[in-house]
């Protein structure tokens, strides 16, 4: 398709650049532009951690290399945009300059979330989102912190505190819910995580809430208050109580914001060509059953992307998504899940079958409903595929033929301990099933080949 | 425990300094009946003329006698090659074996009590330090503070270790009489194997053996948890100690020919030269098993695993230099270079020296059969060039002095011709891939970063694509540091192995007819 316009993209994480790239790969003609001041270059937010902890430079969270962005002809801006004329269709920086757009798409993410707590914007207190708090938390912990006091048990909260134990400073979790992410975690999962956390000496405080955090002469904290009428000293405190979209700059104008950019199926705005997508989007009809209004997930990001990309350039489809999945991982332990798994649910809507390791730190949960058909699963401590469970699930396989196939599931390293075996014998002992399973012989386990 | 384990670096540096100050012992001296007794028959009489200023005399340190030695042959050789007598240029180079005759110092009275005090120390500290890491810690992954280390970022330690280890290779490969006490220190060992005298490459084997074994243990210690990396080295500790070291020195105890069963040509490059050739055709049916065992892992073996596992059978399971990069080699392979470029220089260079090495062994052969009439010895001057600038050079002072500037892997990356035949097998005919799971990567990097052999592995994860390359060794670290579970090795069907995915899983608002 032969296209001309300018598509201006603002805000170059995930959501961002994955709808420039498949705008270049849909067509040779349009002019594409990403606009971001937090960093010139596309890089994973997820793996910022892994910079502080010295696993990686920051250059290696870049997906690809400089050069990719010129042959590619996306053009990067390195600029804070400050308001939107939506009549002129024109973008304004802080620095002064300004750049016009035939459509604008809005893709600026998120922030974490400041609850008002007295003392949240003390020296030594903060989120970590953007590349911009990692620089201020290597600062922040650079020296003379001893304690940390992270708020929120959630993703960004366990990544924390890993980051902080590398640097050999103790941490204290306050964590509102009755469990670690309780609110997203089954009771049993949300304990094997609390444990591997106590596991790694920090210390876990359920169903404590932050009331303050106190200052010490220099405008510093050095304690915080809980509800529970406890003082803890601490030099940091980490503020994880989830995040919400990045879109203050856009309020009060003829943008429609609830508590993020409100969009249509189709990613649109009440403003036309304006388009938000990503983190800082709300559907003003969730997408599915059972699916959030704002999608703040790495997966969901790349999705809308893909599909405002497509429908930039062709005919509008509406954004559809599949079988829902994420995964995450907590300190040592990784977790995945494949369809819907709530963190509680009535035995009328679900059966349940949960499986947990002698060690406390594998488990497995399947969720069917009561035509005994797989509606989701969560796994710890060993790794299952995608597209098994997107099949299944889509296909609404019964539970037992999802255990009678779960070896073809399988996705840990050879020769690690076939966890699935005990799966399999668990499941048929509950369900009181003589489940054939289909053990493969020496030969076919060398060649790993289907004779 | 953090005292011991300061202890054990504490040992590990002296022992290394005792070993570097080693080779400045003692004193040279030799007889004109040890002179007669080393050189060949042809060359007796004019050797003990051209050396007759030394003989008898004595030399305090090994950088008079070797230079003295050096500049007598040389006046010698070079009034003849301007007078164009090629064929009385002595090219022999006597100065190892001279300078072993030689030498008389504390090594050779006491060898074991310098063997603890060098290579012994080395290997305590190694496991006093190695041993207690990671203690009380869960098993995972334990890659914290690589990028802030001055010994695995390039930093000044690194830039030290690198420095030491290229010259290290250089003498051992170029100047190896100045490394004689070092050889004495491990003669009664050589003969005790094979009944034989130590020579460099003795010591050589013998260091880089425990050097392996020592950092093998680390590997256990750093992937706990993980069956693939424990196993997968344990594999590699088996096949240098036993393939590698102790079964070649044994077959020449028993007066057969010293035979490496798991080195494959073209790695193995002087494996149909003709000098092998004729002392394996001239050592009866034992002698003609090697031949015939070492011709069917090239025809047989090698297209067979590496269709069955992919090329990590050998690379990172059984081979001698992946063995070292893969122990030795680990804590450097963050260094590799994942830029497109570079991928596009390994391409040239790996096919390249493949080319050459195939070249070389046809000439090689055809000379042989035409008993050396078609191009007399051209050959020769072929083999000493590879040998020179590929089988040491590169293989050697480049493949392991650069682990700590470009990472644990070059030569296996960009030089190894071997590397390259099994590569084009599992690129084309194999059933190994690493298969990515669906659309779980989130792009962090880990898997790139930490790839030895510069994949970026992250490019095909990311678009939910498994990873076929020719270039991959299998050694599943990637698959490893993965955190969230996308990665794994796999052997399965041909179909589906190579998967152009027009969209991810997970997003049913397009259709894609692909």
């Amino acid at each position: 398709m032969s296209n001309s316009k300018h598509i201006v993209i603002l805000g170059n994480g995930i959501a961002g650049i994955t709808c420039a790239r498949h705008l270049r790969k849909q067509s040779d003609s349009i002019r594409i532009t990403a606009i971001s001041g937090e960093s010139k270059y596309f890089f994973s937010r997820t793996a910022l951690m892994y910079v502080f902890m010295g696993h990686m430079k920051f250059e290696n969270t870049q997906p690809y290399e400089n050069w990719f962005w010129e042959k590619n002809r996306i053009d990067l801006l390195e600029e804070w945009v400050e308001n939107v004329d939506y009549q002129k269709k024109e973008l304004h920086f802080r620095s002064g300059g300004k750049i016009g757009y035939d459509q604008l798409v809005l893709a600026t993410g998120s922030q974490p979330n400041k609850f008002g707590w007295p003392g949240q914007d003390l020296e030594g207190v903060q989120g970590l989102y953007s590349k911009q708090d990692l620089e201020m938390m290597e600062k922040n912990t650079s020296a003379g912190v001893e304690h940390a006091v992270i708020v929120g048990g959630g993703l960004i909260g366990i990544e924390m505190a890993e980051m902080l134990a590398y640097k050999g400073i103790s941490v204290t979790f306050l964590v509102r819910e009755t469990g670690f992410w309780r609110n997203v975690l089954p009771r049993e999962e949300s304990e094997l995580v609390g444990r591997h956390i106590l596991e790694h000496h920090m210390d876990l405080r359920l169903e404590t809430e932050l009331v303050e955090i106190i200052p010490d002469e220099s405008g510093r904290v050095k304690a915080v208050l809980t509800n529970k009428g406890e003082e803890i000293p601490c030099q940091f405190v980490g503020l994880t109580a989830g995040v919400t979209p990045k879109i203050d700059f856009l309020k009060e104008t003829e943008l429609d914001i609830n508590r993020g950019i409100l969009v249509d199926s189709y990613f649109k705005t009440n403003i036309p060509d304006v388009f938000a997508i990503g983190d800082c989007a709300e559907f003003r009809m969730a997408p599915g059953p059972g699916r959030n209004k704002i999608e703040q997930v790495w997966y969901t990001g790349r999705m809308h992307g893909e599909t405002l990309a497509f429908n930039l350039v062709n005919n509008p489809v509406p954004y559809k998504p599949g079988i829902w999945f994420n995964s995450a991982k907590f300190l040592d332990i990784e977790y995945q899940t494949y369809g819907h798994v709530p963190s509680d649910w009535s035995t009328q809507e679900y059966q349940d079958f949960y499986w947990e390791h002698d060690s406390g730190k594998v488990s497995f949960r399947m969720l069917t409903d009561t035509n005994d058909s797989i509606v989701g699963v969560n796994n710890f401590g060993f790794r299952l595929r995608h597209e098994f469970f997107d099949r299944a699930i889509r296909e609404k396989w019964s539970g037992t033929k999802v255990i009678q196939n779960l070896e073809k599931a399988n996705f840990d390293p050879e020769f690690y301990a076939p966890y699935i075996h005990a799966i399999q014998e668990t499941y048929g002992k509950e369900k009181g099933l003589n489940i054939a399973f289909k053990k493969r012989s020496f030969i076919q386990k060398l060649f790993s080949a289907k004779l | 425990m953090r005292f011991i384990q300061r202890l054990g670096i504490f040992f590990f540096l002296l022992g290394l300094i005792t070993f570097t100050a080693i080779p400045f012992l003692g004193e040279y001296q030799f007889s004109e009946d040890q002179l007669a007794a080393l050189v060949k028959d042809l060359h007796r009489e004019k050797m003990i003329t051209i050396l007759h200023p030394m003989i008898d005399k004595d030399y305090t340190s090994s950088f008079a006698f070797v230079g003295e030695l050096n500049h007598l042959m040389d006046e010698y050789n070079s009034v003849l090659k301007a007078e164009n007598k090629w064929d009385e240029v002595i090219w022999d180079d006597y100065s190892f074996p001279l300078a072993k005759a030689a030498l008389s110092s504390p090594v050779q009275e006491n060898p074991y009590l310098f063997l603890f005090l060098s290579i012994g120390l080395v290997i305590l500290g190694g496991l006093l330090y190695i041993l207690p890491q990671f203690r009380n810690e869960p098993p995972g992954i334990k890659n914290n503070g690589v990028f802030h280390s001055k010994m695995k970022n390039r930093g000044w330690l690194g830039m030290v270790t690198g420095t030491y280890l290229i010259l290290f290779y250089v003498i051992l490969y170029w100047y190896p009489a100045y490394l004689v006490n070092l050889v004495w220190m491990v003669e009664p060992i050589s003969l005790a194997l094979s009944g034989n005298p130590a020579s460099q490459w003795f010591l050589y084997g013998l260091i880089y053996t425990l050097a392996i074994l020592v950092m093998g243990v680390r590997m256990f210690r750093k992937y706990r948890g993980n069956r693939y990396q424990q196993v997968r080295t344990a594999s590699l500790m088996f096949f240098q100690t036993a393939f590698a070291f102790l079964i070649p020195e044994i077959l020449v105890l028993l007066n057969k020919p010293y035979f490496d069963f798991k080195n494959i040509w073209p790695l193995d490059y002087s494996f149909f030269y003709d000098y092998r050739i004729e002392s394996l055709t001239q050592s009866g049916a034992i002698g003609m098993f090697m031949l015939i065992w070492g011709i069917l892992l090239i025809v047989v073996g090698v297209p067979a695993f590496t269709y069955f596992y992919g090329k990590r059978w050998y690379c990172s399971w059984v081979c001698g230099c992946g063995g070292l990069a893969e122990t030795v080699g680990d804590p450097y392979r963050q260094l590799s270079d994942k830029s497109l470029k570079s991928w596009k220089i390994e391409r040239y260079l790996i096919h390249s020296v493949l080319a050459l090495a195939v070249v070389m062994t046809v000439l090689t052969i055809a000379n042989y059969f035409t008993a050396f009439g078609l191009l007399g010895n051209v050959t020769n001057q072929l083999h000493s060039f590879y040998g020179f600038f590929i089988g040491s050079a590169f293989a050697g002072v480049v493949g392991t002095g650069f682990y700590p500037f470009m990472g644990n892997r070059v030569w296996c990356r960009f030089g190894c011709p071997l590397a390259a035949y099994l590569g084009l097998v599992q690129r084309f005919k194999s059933r190994f891939r690493i298969t990515t799971n669906g659309g779980q990567c989130i792009s962090c990097g880990n898997c790139s970063t930490y790839c030895e052999m510069g994949i970026d592995v992250r490019w095909y994860a990311q678009r939910g694509q498994n990873i076929v390359r020719s270039s991959c060794v299998g050694c599943g670290v990637c698959a490893a540091v993965c955190p969230r579970g996308v990665l794994k090795l796999e052997n399965g069907p041909e179909e589906g192995r190579i998967n152009e995915m027009p969209l991810i899983i997970g997003n049913d608002s397009i259709k894609v007819n692909a």
